[in-house]
């Protein structure tokens, strides 16, 4: 198992990078993470997915597609692209700590 | 980390949808939909029974049929329909139906949603021009996430580059 050396935590991480231990994960993690992948700084409508995520993680055991986020969360589709460019899905589980989401949908 | 490639993403992809079944346009928007969360340039181009699902008053109502479709089954069973059966009155609307359940249970949008969805995302819509003459349509005709009625050489000139989906 891999690992990576981010906000100061020894990470495991997947083959992509993606964390495999959400456990791992805490809320000061998430900045650290951001700058990473581009997102310097994390909003209050980032945190609102990030959070979604994350209990909608420890309720489904899987993490929530971007029609999830968009039905559940109430974030229209827009914003998630606005907030998380180009691979949403992706950028949005990486911040939180999760692996990205295996529906099709 | 993940390798994202925010600067590379210069892949595209095209869709052409030829068909306005149930079946085919979800088909279409599932793939389109992936493409575009992936950061992928997308263009879809409706042309014959496909501009079905760019009707604005007939793309809430798409249909399948299970006349001459051998593969379709009950979900969970291997059983098919006959077509002497499949062609009875109100069994397009009972598959139809059937089909819209099921897909729901999965979370996937009805069809004007998910087109929505996608054109939300950054997907770009157009109609075939020949086919749109053809069957007599006008601009008022048109669900308003089209962006334009193009030729196909002006497809060409859209899809130069692209990796091409032919539905």
């Amino acid at each position: 198992m891999a690992t990576e050396l981010i906000g100061g935590i020894e990470l495991e991480v997947d083959e992509e990078g993606f964390m495999t231990d959400p456990s791992q994960w805490n809320e000061e993690l998430a900045p650290a993470l951001g700058k990473e992948i581009g997102i310097d700084e994390l909003t209050d409508e980032h945190w609102k997915v990030i959070r979604f995520l994350r209990s909608d993680f420890e309720a489904q055991g899987e993490t929530a597609t971007l029609r999830r986020v968009s039905t559940l969360a109430g974030v229209p589709t827009k914003d998630l692209y606005k907030l998380f460019p180009k691979k949403p899905a992706k950028k949005m589980s990486y911040v939180s700590g999760l692996q990205k989401p295996t529906g099709c949908v | 980390m993940p390798k994202f490639d925010d600067d590379g993403g210069d892949r595209k992809l095209c869709i052409i949808v030829s068909k306005g079944t149930m079946e085919w346009s979800t088909a279409a928007m599932v793939l389109g939909n992936a493409a575009i969360g992936e950061g992928i340039e997308l263009h879809v181009f409706f042309t014959f029974w496909g501009l079905d699902a760019i009707v604005d008053r007939r793309m809430d109502k798409l249909k399948i049929s299970p006349v001459a479709n051998p593969s379709m089954k009950i979900p969970g069973t291997d059983i098919g329909m006959a077509n002497m059966l499949a062609g009875l009155p109100g069994m397009t609307a009972f598959a139809s139906n059937m089909m819209a359940k099921e897909m729901k249970a999965l979370d996937v949008p009805p069809h004007r949603e998910f087109m929505q969805m996608v054109h939300d995302s950054g997907a770009h819509f157009w109609a075939c021009r020949l086919t749109y003459d053809m069957l007599k349509l006008t601009p008022e005709d048109l669900w308003d996430g089209v962006e334009d009625v193009i030729s196909a050489s002006d497809f060409m000139e859209l899809s130069e580059g692209a990796q091409i989906i032919f539905i």
